[in-house]
């Protein structure tokens, strides 16, 4: 360190004309210095990376094998519906549908971008120096969560793009403006089921001292909802109204299928799936039990995009008041917290 | 920022050596700022005025609420009670106000480990609303400034704890501020590091004529550098003034330490001492190191007293003068 000031051309403070000049006047906008610089920082990470690499790979390897089918099927009706939506859709092969992929890894879309978002800045003591500027406290949380929520946006855009592309190389013909508009509201889903992981990993982060425990933490959550929700209601239904094996009535089966769907929309990922399955499926008529019997009584007919949305508002409405709720609780816990804790 | 600041360029550094003129108006400023957390009591009804162009110290064992001051100072913390001000202003109704015109070094400073010295420096300037051309500019000169300009482009993983602190000093003093709060810059760093981090203060001051909040727990670092020191113990403030001043506040009155080579025989020390008016107690020890109270300052008749017995002072002390006995006297409620 060098005890040169006083001789130093330049001055640490400059005199008051200079100083106003510099800096601006107004303060505010803080949050989006914060999600800048916290976008750049998530865009260049190794984790953004490792992810958009990880569901580009599921997402091809799904539309790959749904494009063989498509293809026959092509060649012999020339007018099928959505031919180039069936491409996130289609599962044969037991390889999952694109749509589905999703439901799957975008909730570690979500954690990955929020699970160290406080606590990062409290283990590496940045907490007092960053809310020390002339930024509102709350600016902090909120650029983050813009932040992340640009970055989900930039990982699943990239994905669809290069999904895609691909599907139209195989398949040899573009979508047509529905099934773009229709593509972009599942888009727009996808981004709201995401962002409610993103949210409730930011809340842990406000939470848990330790990055490490947040992940762990939402990671749980992940598996909870996303892997064993289904058995869990299957569990639940079968406990509450048992079907007889030997001689099951229509009732009871009917009941134990309601209350399984009803405990299934508890998580996230229900919601969403019955959703997307509407808005990227113009054939498909609800998204209620659907009985064998009145599926195939179903006029072959397809919906408008507004009717499909009409279906699907409620699982949209709550996963969006999922997302507030969340980031709300995490928004409230930040600011009670101490900055020194 | 007022016009208080003047501008550094116009006096030559001789001159700025000297005491700044004063300027009366106060930077910052406490009334009964109080904080409680649950039953204990933070900071406890603080009274305190902080002078523009003063480099104040904040003294206190660990604990004592130094840091929760500058936070309610920062606005960063709520006070259960009480008011602060800095530069006239609130920091509950004005926090983005005060928080541009306050540098704060933090104790215990972090940085984004995995960004470099100019890219961690480089988004303080934009939360200040620095201009990129200018940020540029002063990233440089303040790095140059501290010593830290051959790693600007390293990561910050890579730095001692010294380089952090300076590179700390840099980041506080980015947005230009007309008032720095340092909270405990001094821990942790070697003896001339703390040199030179205090040269580098009183030039802010001299220069600059910026007022500076230092906090500390070591007297013996930050006394010769702060104008006034508060001492502060369990939330409260004990003491408050110069060293001096401080020394003077010591309630046992003047006591008196003073080794001798024996002299000639014949000549009692013991009374002699004794004749001299003021004088109570007399005291000594098996190695010849006497103790002698006095009811006020009677050190040159000590001398004289001392010589007329025909000896030879070896060591002479005025007990509770020293930082030691301050140090003692406050924070563990006893004297040396």
């Amino acid at each position: 360190m060098t005890a040169s000031v006083a001789s130093a051309p330049d001055a640490i403070v400059e005199p008051t004309p200079d100083h106003d000049e510099v800096v601006a006047p107004r303060l505010r906008g803080g949050w989006r210095i914060v999600a800048r610089k916290e976008f750049e920082d998530h865009v260049h990470s190794v984790r953004f990376v490792i992810l958009v690499v990880l569901v580009s790979l599921a997402g091809l390897a799904s539309v790959h094998s749904a494009s063989g089918p498509i293809r026959d099927a092509a060649n012999q009706a020339t007018d099928v519906p959505s031919i180039f939506l069936y491409l996130f859709t289609l599962a044969p092969d037991r390889v999952p549908a694109f749509h589905e992929f999703i439901a799957i890894l975008g909730p570690l879309l979500g954690i990955a971008f929020g699970f160290d978002a406080v606590n990062g800045e409290r283990s590496q003591r940045t907490l007092p120096r960053l809310v020390a500027q002339p930024i509102h406290r709350d600016e902090v949380i909120n650029g983050k969560f813009v932040a992340g929520l640009g970055a989900i946006a930039l990982a699943l855009g990239a994905v669809m793009a290069v999904v895609a592309a691909y599907g139209m190389l195989r398949l040899g013909i573009g979508p047509t403006i529905g099934e773009v508009v229709r593509m972009l509201a599942f888009f727009v889903v996808a981004v709201v089921y995401i962002a409610l992981w993103l949210a409730l990993a930011t809340v842990l982060s406000v939470l848990t001292r330790r990055a490490a425990t947040a992940a762990l933490a939402g990671i749980a959550a992940w598996l909870v909802f996303t892997l064993f929700g289904g058995l869990i209601a299957g569990l639940v239904a079968d406990t509450v109204h048992p079907v007889p094996t030997a001689n099951p009535t229509a009732e009871a089966v009917l009941a134990n299928a309601r209350l399984e769907q009803t405990v299934r929309r508890f998580s996230p990922s229900e919601l969403y799936q019955e959703a997307t399955n509407v808005l990227l499926n113009p054939s498909k008529q609800s998204t209620g039990l659907v009985i064998e019997d009145t599926s195939a009584q179903a006029l072959p007919s397809t919906l408008s995009l507004s009717e499909s949305l009409v279906l699907a508002w409620w699982q949209v409405a709550a996963l969006v008041g999922g997302v507030v709720a969340l980031f709300a609780g995490a928004y409230a816990a930040f600011m009670r917290q101490e900055v020194r804790a | 920022m007022t016009g208080a600041i003047t501008a550094p360029s116009a006096r030559p550094p001789t001159e700025a050596a000297e005491a700044p003129v004063p300027d009366h108006s106060i930077a910052l400023e406490t009334s009964d700022l109080t904080k409680r957390y649950g039953d204990r009591t933070a900071v406890d009804s603080l009274s305190l005025q902080i002078r523009r162009g003063e480099i104040f110290g904040l003294l206190g064992p660990n604990g004592a609420g130094k840091t929760t001051t500058i936070l309610m100072l920062l606005g960063l913390t709520e006070p259960t009670s009480g008011t602060a001000r800095v530069d006239g202003l609130d920091p509950r109704r004005d926090p983005l106000e005060v928080k541009r015109r306050v540098g704060y070094l933090p104790d215990d400073v972090g940085f984004y480990d995995d960004a470099t010295a100019r890219e961690n420096l480089r988004y303080t300037a934009r939360l200040n609303r620095l201009r990129e051309p200018d940020a540029t500019e002063r990233i440089e000169y303040l790095l140059d400034q501290v010593g830290l300009s051959e790693v600007i482009d390293r990561r910050v993983r890579t730095f001692s704890r010294g380089m952090r602190q300076r590179l700390g000093l840099a980041d506080a003093l980015i947005k230009r501020p007309s008032i720095l709060i340092l909270d405990e810059p001094t821990v942790n760093i070697d003896p001339e590091g703390v040199r030179e981090l205090l040269r580098f203060v009183r030039d802010l001051r001299d220069v600059e004529g910026m007022t500076v909040l230092l906090s500390s727990h070591l007297l013996h670092q930050v006394e010769e550098v702060c104008d006034r020191i508060g001492v502060f113990v369990s939330g409260k403030l004990a003491g408050l003034g110069t060293v001096t001043q401080l020394a003077s506040q010591l309630d046992d009155g003047w006591v008196f330490e003073l080794e001798v080579d024996v002299g000639p025989p014949g000549r009692p020390l013991r009374e002699m001492l004794h004749a001299v008016s003021g004088v109570g107690n007399v005291e000594v020890d098996g190695r010849g190191r006497w103790t002698i109270d006095a009811s006020h300052d009677v050190h040159a008749e000590l001398f004289a007293a001392v010589a007329a017995a025909g000896c030879t002072v070896n060591h002479f002390v005025r007990r509770g003068a020293d930082l030691d006995a301050i140090y003692h006297h406050y924070f563990t409620g006893r004297t040396a």
